[in-house]
């Protein structure tokens, strides 16, 4: 049953879930953290309404920068914002921040040790007629591995919110990514989010599978431990929205507790949350693993519904991972 | 205006820095000669003459900034900031070592007034933008601290310093002065071989600059185009500083083969001995 503790939306389960983009959080949490902090300041990269920094830009025009197509100079300007004392949220789609700039992120805002925020919308392959190049799914691989940088997959637009607060917060390099469509709201505003504190959404009475999901596909993760259970399959789904620095001792735990564990992610399934998951695990607590992200495959053109399914990214592939997984405990 | 007598004080400063180079690159076995020989003369105006800074505070908010974006030719920032009271000259023979402040490219963290880590070309001037557009959003249009960009040549082949330069000039941003050191030279040959930059006033120029052109080894024309470009308050500027790289030792002048190697222990005796008699022009009591 859904975890009570940490006051998710109760009608999740409903056909009629209230749809929003994540997006639209990040846009109202960034209005938020610049009301707090007047050193808050926004770089878009010509995509300023679509990745919802608009708001910010309208209400505190002298903070805002437009940066035109040029996603290298958004890192670099970035950094030396940073290093005047600002706070720079910087937006663009995840294909071209971090995506194109991964070299002056690493050098300029990792390397120099400077706060900036990189916030990647339409990440994933739910950016759907856009096709392959336009979809991210290697972006937080690309980012975790870079030494300083805190990454961090909302699952929806309350969490969005609740996370752009918090980064604007810390002194830490930080990506965040954010998706495009509407997808249905799992928590409310009362749900807490910590940086790097994973929290379970879901607990079967004896579970033997463990769910690790970030981002809105965790929708579909708590889809599938319904019907697992209907199928006698028991289930933990574990909200890992931070997958840098991750939670470790709530997966160790888990991983002692229950022994079997599958990652989900709208991301390649080398390199993201699964592969963070499966270098903690090899260490001391290894457990059978299996992932639910994309196999080494570009995306392509269709609705997000028909990619999602495609890709096995969906409620039915989770099912079959959890029990392909417990056939190996 | 530099008088006669400041002059002759800023060449034999720049003279003790470029033997420091040689000194420093001849202990650590590796690095650039060519670029750090030929900014002598440029970070010796900078550090001792236009810049507002405290060695001794080098995080005081109100200093000018300095960001190097060709990282490679550090040796000449390390020395002139050692020359300039940041931290003792003995400290320039661990240039490379394990555990240095002076990494073989500048780590900001590293050693205090550094103002970025830099290395990979190109990202220089985007940082001294983003720091000149944050200092006026923090001061207004009043009176802010300059930022300096020095960059080579070489660097302008990427495509993000003309992103940048796009973005200053749309901003008008009269705090910050570029510096390009034309010297010509990058690893593979010459300039003009490898990607032709010329017409590059104009080009600047379109972008919205102020440029000036300027002999980058006369302080007095050197120091004259930074107070031009200081008093342009409607634009960024920029300085295209003609500089002869190996500047000071005639072996190494204008040779693109020194880009990027260190002399070893005959030909860096040689230089300081170029160096130390000024170009055989007076006695020298400490060579050999």
């Amino acid at each position: 049953m859904l975890n009570k503790k940490v006051k998710l939306n109760t009608e999740v389960f409903s056909n009629t879930v209230e749809q929003i983009p994540l997006r639209n959080g990040f846009g109202e949490g960034l209005v938020e953290a610049a009301d707090t902090d007047e050193n808050v300041v926004g770089l878009c990269a010509d995509l300023t309404d679509s990745t919802r920094m608009q708001a910010f830009a309208e209400k505190y025009p002298d903070r805002f920068v437009q940066m035109g197509v040029a996603e290298q100079d958004l890192a670099v300007v970035a950094s030396g914002l940073a290093a005047v004392g600002k706070i720079p949220f910087i937006t663009s789609y995840a294909m071209f921040s971090p995506g194109r700039n991964w070299e002056q992120i690493r050098t300029t805002i990792c390397y120099n040790d400077r706060p900036v925020k990189i916030v990647g919308s339409h990440a994933g392959v739910s950016v759907g007629p856009d096709g392959g190049t336009h979809q991210a799914i290697e972006d937080m691989a690309i980012m975790r591995i870079i030494p300083r940088m805190q990454v961090i997959a909302p699952c929806d637009t309350h969490e969005a919110q609740r996370a752009t607060q918090a980064i604007a917060q810390t002194k830490s390099p930080t990506y965040m990514r954010l998706t495009r469509e509407k997808t249905p709201v799992m928590t409310t505003e009362a749900t807490d989010f910590e940086i790097g504190k994973a929290y379970e959404m879901w607990r079967s009475e004896n579970p033997q599978v463990v769910i690790i999901g970030c981002g809105p596909l965790l929708y579909h993760a708590l889809r599938a431990a319904k019907q697992l259970e209907k199928d006698g399959v028991g289930t933990v789904v574990l909200n890992s929205h931070t997958i840098k620095p991750l939670d470790d001792e709530a997966i160790v735990s888990l991983a002692k507790e229950i022994g079997a564990i599958i990652s989900v992610e709208e991301h390649q399934a080398a390199g993201g949350l699964g592969g963070a998951i499966a270098e903690l695990l090899a260490q001391g607590s290894p457990v059978p693993m299996e992932y639910v992200g994309v196999k080494d495959k570009f995306g392509q053109s269709g609705t997000p519904e028909e990619l999602i399914e495609l890709y096995e990214l969906d409620a039915a592939a989770i099912i079959v991972a959890a029990k392909k997984v417990l056939s190996r405990k | 205006m530099l008088n006669d007598q400041k002059i002759e004080e800023l060449e034999k400063t720049a003279n003790v820095i470029r033997q420091d180079i040689i000194e420093m690159l001849l202990e650590a076995g590796s690095g650039h000669t060519a670029g750090p020989l030929g900014m002598a003369d440029i970070f010796t105006l900078l550090y001792f003459h236009r810049l507002t800074h405290d060695s001794k505070n080098p995080d005081w908010d109100e200093r000018d900034r300095l960001v190097l974006s060709n990282g490679h030719i550090c040796p000449v920032q390390y020395a002139t900031m050692a020359r300039a009271g940041y931290f003792p000259v003995e400290e320039l023979k661990t240039l490379r070592k394990l555990h240095s402040r002076l990494q073989g490219h500048p780590h900001r963290e590293y050693l205090p007034g550094v103002e970025v880590s830099s290395g990979p070309l190109g990202s220089g001037l985007g940082q001294a933008v983003g720091m000149a557009l944050g200092m006026r959003m923090n001061s207004g249009r009043g009176d802010v601290p300059y930022v300096y960009a020095l960059m080579s040549d070489g660097e302008m082949n990427c495509g993000v310093i003309w992103e940048a330069a796009m973005l200053a000039g749309r901003e008008k941003l009269q705090n910050l002065i570029g510096v390009i050191d034309r010297n010509g030279i990058q690893i593979d040959g010459y300039t003009w071989d490898v990607m032709p930059l010329e017409p590059l006033k104009s080009k600047w120029e379109s972008f919205g600059w102020h440029v000036i052109e300027v002999d980058g080894h006369n302080f007095a024309a050197l120091d004259e185009a930074v107070g031009e470009a200081q008093s342009v308050n409607d634009k960024p500027s920029v300085l295209i500083a003609h500089t002869i790289p190996g500047k000071g030792v005639p072996e190494f002048e204008r040779d693109f083969h020194w880009h990027g190697k260190p002399p070893n222990a005959e030909e860096g005796a040689q230089a300081l001995k170029e160096l130390r008699t000024l170009g055989k022009r007076i006695e020298c009591h400490d060579c050999d």
